[in-house]
């Protein structure tokens, strides 16, 4: 079990800190793509399908879309330069280091979780049945969030039409 | 017959004449002069009806109080007061007033400021006429100052004369001090009686509680309250009727206009201070003499009245000036007048108040006549001639004469020195009342003849004399109605049918028959007959050549004459010490008022400057710049700050990174495990 | 090393990679892909412990779903601010907008 979710982080972290790093924006995104995909295979793994079919389905299929749209409709410039490093810079990167690194210890060493035996997975049925039930509420909100952001995403983007003038 | 409470029309007429004519232009002449008139008129038939009124019922003494105001809980009340005495005087006051007036028309025809005259006589007749009618203390003093007023307006009439301003203002100062007592009087008599009434059914302070408490009050000394009183009073007369020691002013007086000196100065507000006497003589006789000394207020008015009477005649004797001489002749006749108030017999006092006004108003007016003729030329000693060129004033003015010396039986004059003298004679405290009366009856016989010669007899001894010609009728006139009165006055009063007298008090007077003063009468006879030998026989025998000659009485007693014409320093002896007091205190008062209350004033304006300096420089140097460097400091400092504000959100994000990672390392290698 | 562990420990560096994304790269693309990052990160931690942790309970495994769902709204919503940004700007620099500074 362990041997299979160590090389399937691998498979996520590589990509990640790859598509941060790399210069192009259409590569990061593509690896961005790789990396979340990665994660839904680390998701099946954990027992979580729905999770996992779900995460692929929103992140590849949507959240980098859009990325990629954005990307696509706002070059003038095909590269993006990695800016100059700096001291601050600097200081933003040691702020992260030692916050990972807290992190790791925290829950690597010094955690005192004890070892159990692993949850097991739930059925899609009882998933579904929850969703409808007592998260009721929740979904429905989330659907009107969605649909909010929609909205807003429309209005946000839409061009301009010279005959409006004005309106904001 | 007018009512008592209708009495405040007859001073109510002149003083609206006088208001009227105050408010018309300066140059107006007609208008005040018929309003004085017509006003003068009114008031003296108003007077012959309170007259009628007041002798029915002599005893009566009807009044009409009003209360002024309230001062806190005591009220101060006024009221008019008919009776026989003030309704004679008011007859009397207005019937001269009327023939002054009459003459005035004419002996200021050529002066410019006709009208302002006329409106200053109105003004005194009312304020005269308000006195004789009131019936309150407080009232007869505010009437008192205006007559004051009155008459030094009208003194200093030509002002531009510095002799007559300064004789206007000495009139007034000297007759001030005289109203200080009496104000003192007043208000003694307002704190212990509680009213200034005279009359008031009962509660008035010439009525017997009030009296009597008044005599019952002693003070340290052994005086009695009554007596204080009756002292300070008087002081008010001796100041406004000339008594000496005030009596400076009054020769002074005669720099005013003649008919001014007529009516004022001789028969009417001199007088004023006679009347006062006359009317609060029951305050002043209320105690009859005391423990030890017996020294009370008619004694010391009998003293002063006699020295008055004898000095006033011997300064006459040696004056140049014809005003001059009749001047101290009304000094010495007022002497006689408060004499006779002194020795008890106040009735003789009015009696003689009366005739006095007479015969000397008609002595000024035919003085104011002979001067107006002469182009005024006032010195005896440059006239002369006269009489003949002047026939009227000179018959009429004899009649004066005659009346002023007392010559026997015809004249009014010698009905009420008889009076007086009487009541001198039988004086139980002592006879040198008499006595004074009698040589001041051998010196006014001298000096009135010396008057005569001087000015009517021998040769015109100057340009004025010489071209001098009778004066015209509205002169003339008055002249002759004063003669008549100078006669015919005198019967009203005579020991054989003394109506005057019962009148005034009252009470029937009993007539003591001829048999009683006889021997008075013939001794004031001989002694006039002496005084006229002696001044006959010293001037109108062979009287001066022209007007350097000495004159024969200095001739034979040089330095009785020249002690005598300087008016026996009386006038230097004030001016070095009062004078040098009063020079002195003025000079203290300036510089008090310079140094020490100006010199506070300065200071309180220096440190209401001071502290306004203190104040801009606190708020300017301390508050504004305190506050510019507080807000620069804060502006610096928000705009160092601001620079964190940097727009970049990555910026922000790493800051709370940066902070987020502290806590994290706090919290994970600090001490939580 | 437990499950457990590992999945923390690919939680965290999943988080700092996302961090990293947002502190230093200048695209707004890329921080906003950075933010997905970081909520990918937390997701994986929910789930972690609702697989490995103690007790039952499906409540880690429901909020995951909708954590997701919210990301992708925020994702699209940001995006389309990048591109009403870049419309004005003409740039995708987080440097360049920086108007509101003191």
């Amino acid at each position: 079990m362990t041997t299979l979710l160590a090389v399937l982080a691998l498979i996520c972290l590589a990509p990640a800190v790859a598509a941060v790093l790399v210069r192009n924006l259409i590569h990061s995104a593509l690896l961005f793509v790789l990396a979340w995909l990665g994660l839904a295979a680390f998701y099946l793994a954990l027992g979580a399908e729905f999770v996992a079919f779900a995460q692929a389905l929103v992140y590849v299929g949507g959240v980098s879309m859009v990325a990629l749209f954005a990307v696509l409709l706002t070059r003038p410039g095909r590269t993006d330069l990695l800016p100059p490093p700096s001291a601050a810079r600097a200081v933003g990167g040691l702020a992260a280091a030692s916050l990972v690194a807290s992190m790791l210890a925290s829950s690597l060493f010094w955690s005192r979780l004890p070892s159990m035996e692993p949850t097991a997975p739930i059925p899609l049925r009882r998933l579904g049945e929850l969703l409808a039930g007592p998260y009721l509420v929740a979904v429905l909100l989330v659907g009107l969030i969605l649909t909010v952001a929609l909205i807003g995403g429309l209005l946000l983007a839409a061009p301009r039409r010279p005959a409006e003038g004005g309106d904001a | 017959m007018l009512h008592a409470s209708h009495l405040w029309l007859i001073p109510a007429l002149p003083l609206l004449a006088a208001a009227v004519g105050a408010a018309a232009p300066r140059t107006a002449r007609r208008l005040p002069v018929a309003l004085a008139l017509g006003a003068i008129i009114g008031s003296f038939l108003l007077s012959l009806a309170a007259l009628a009124g007041a002798l029915a019922a002599p005893a009566a003494k009807l009044t009409a109080n009003f209360t002024w105001f309230w001062a806190g809980s005591t009220a101060v009340r006024l009221g008019w007061l008919l009776d026989p005495l003030g309704a004679l005087m008011s007859v009397l006051v207005c019937g001269v007033s009327v023939l002054v007036f009459i003459f005035s028309t004419a002996y200021l025809r050529d002066d410019p400021r006709l009208g302002r005259f006329f409106t200053c006589l109105s003004l005194f007749v009312a304020a005269m006429l308000g006195l004789l009618v009131a019936n309150s203390l407080l009232l007869l003093l505010v009437c008192w100052e205006l007559v004051g007023l009155a008459s030094y307006l009208l003194i200093g009439f030509w002002f531009e004369r510095p002799a007559a301003a300064a004789a206007a203002k000495k009139a007034f100062i000297t007759t001030r001090l005289g109203d200080l007592g009496f104000l003192l009087g007043l208000l003694w008599l307002f704190h212990a009686t509680g009213s200034s009434l005279f009359y008031d059914g009962g509660a008035g302070v010439l009525e017997g509680g009030a009296l009597e408490r008044l005599a019952a009050t002693t003070l340290p000394g052994g005086w009695t309250a009554a007596t204080g009183i009756g002292l300070l009073l008087f002081a008010g007369a001796v100041g406004k009727s000339g008594q000496f020691p005030l009596h400076v002013w009054l020769p002074d007086a005669m720099e005013g206009p003649t008919p001014v000196s007529a009516l004022i100065h001789a028969a009417t507000m001199v007088a004023a201070g006679v009347f006062l006497v006359a009317r609060v003589f029951p305050l002043m006789a209320a105690d009859q003499g005391l423990g030890g000394v017996p020294v009370h207020a008619l004694t010391a008015v009998a003293v002063i009245g006699s020295v008055t009477a004898l000095l006033g005649a011997l300064l006459a004797v040696a004056q140049t000036d014809i005003k001059r001489v009749l001047a101290y002749s009304t000094v010495s006749q007022l002497g006689y007048m408060m004499l006779a108030v002194g020795v008890g017999a106040w009735e003789a006092a009015v009696f003689h108040l009366i005739t006095h006004a007479c015969f000397k108003a008609l002595l000024f007016l035919g003085s104011g006549s002979v001067i107006h003729a002469a182009h005024h030329e006032q010195d005896a000693r440059r006239l002369g001639g006269l009489a003949t060129r002047m026939r009227f004033t000179y018959v009429t003015f004899l009649l004066g004469t005659g009346a002023l010396i007392g010559l026997p039986l015809v004249f009014s004059g010698f009905w009420s020195k008889e009076a007086v003298l009487h009541a001198a004679e039988l004086w139980p405290v002592s006879h040198l009342p008499f006595l004074a009366g009698l040589a001041g009856v051998v010196l006014t016989a001298f000096y009135m003849t010396r008057l005569v010669s001087e000015t009517f007899l021998g040769r015109a001894r100057g340009d004025g004399a010489a071209h001098a010609h009778e004066s015209p009728r509205a002169m003339t006139l008055p002249l002759a109605v004063l003669a008549v009165a100078s006669v015919a006055a005198g019967w009203i009063g005579t020991p054989a049918w003394p109506w005057l007298q019962s009148q005034l008090t009252g009470a029937p007077v009993a007539a003591h028959g001829l048999a009683e003063g006889l021997g008075l009468m013939i001794l004031s006879t001989v002694l006039v007959g002496a005084g006229i030998a002696a001044g006959g026989w010293m001037y109108a025998r062979s009287p001066r050549a022209d007007d350097r000659a000495p004159d024969p009485l200095a001739r034979r007693f040089p330095g009785v004459f020249a002690a005598l014409a300087a008016r026996l320093w009386i006038d230097e002896f004030y001016a070095a010490t009062v004078g040098r007091l009063l020079r002195g205190a003025a000079a203290l008062a300036a510089w008090l008022e310079r140094w020490v209350w100006g010199g506070l004033v300065s200071l309180t304006g220096r440190v209401a400057e001071t502290t306004g300096e203190v104040n801009r420089a606190i708020d300017e140097d301390g508050l504004n710049t305190g506050f510019d460097r507080a807000s620069d400091g804060l502006r610096d400092a928000a705009q160092r700050y601001s620079r964190a504000q940097t727009g970049e959100v990555q910026g922000y994000l790493r800051a709370v990174v940066v902070g987020l990672a502290v806590l994290a390392l706090l919290l994970v290698w600090g001490g939580v495990r | 090393m437990s499950p457990l562990h590992l999945c923390l420990a690919l939680s965290a560096a999943l988080f700092c990679t996302g961090l990293v994304a947002v502190l230093i790269r200048g695209n707004a693309i890329l921080v906003l892909l950075g933010v997905e990052l970081m909520l990918n990160a937390a997701n994986l931690n929910f789930l972690a412990f609702w697989r490995f942790g103690p007790g039952g309970g499906e409540a880690g495994l429901v909020f995951v779903l909708f954590s997701i769902a919210v990301a992708a709204a925020e994702a699209a919503v940001g995006m389309a601010l990048v591109i009403a940004v870049h419309r004005h700007l003409r740039s995708i620099r987080i440097a360049d907008a920086n108007r509101l500074k003191g």
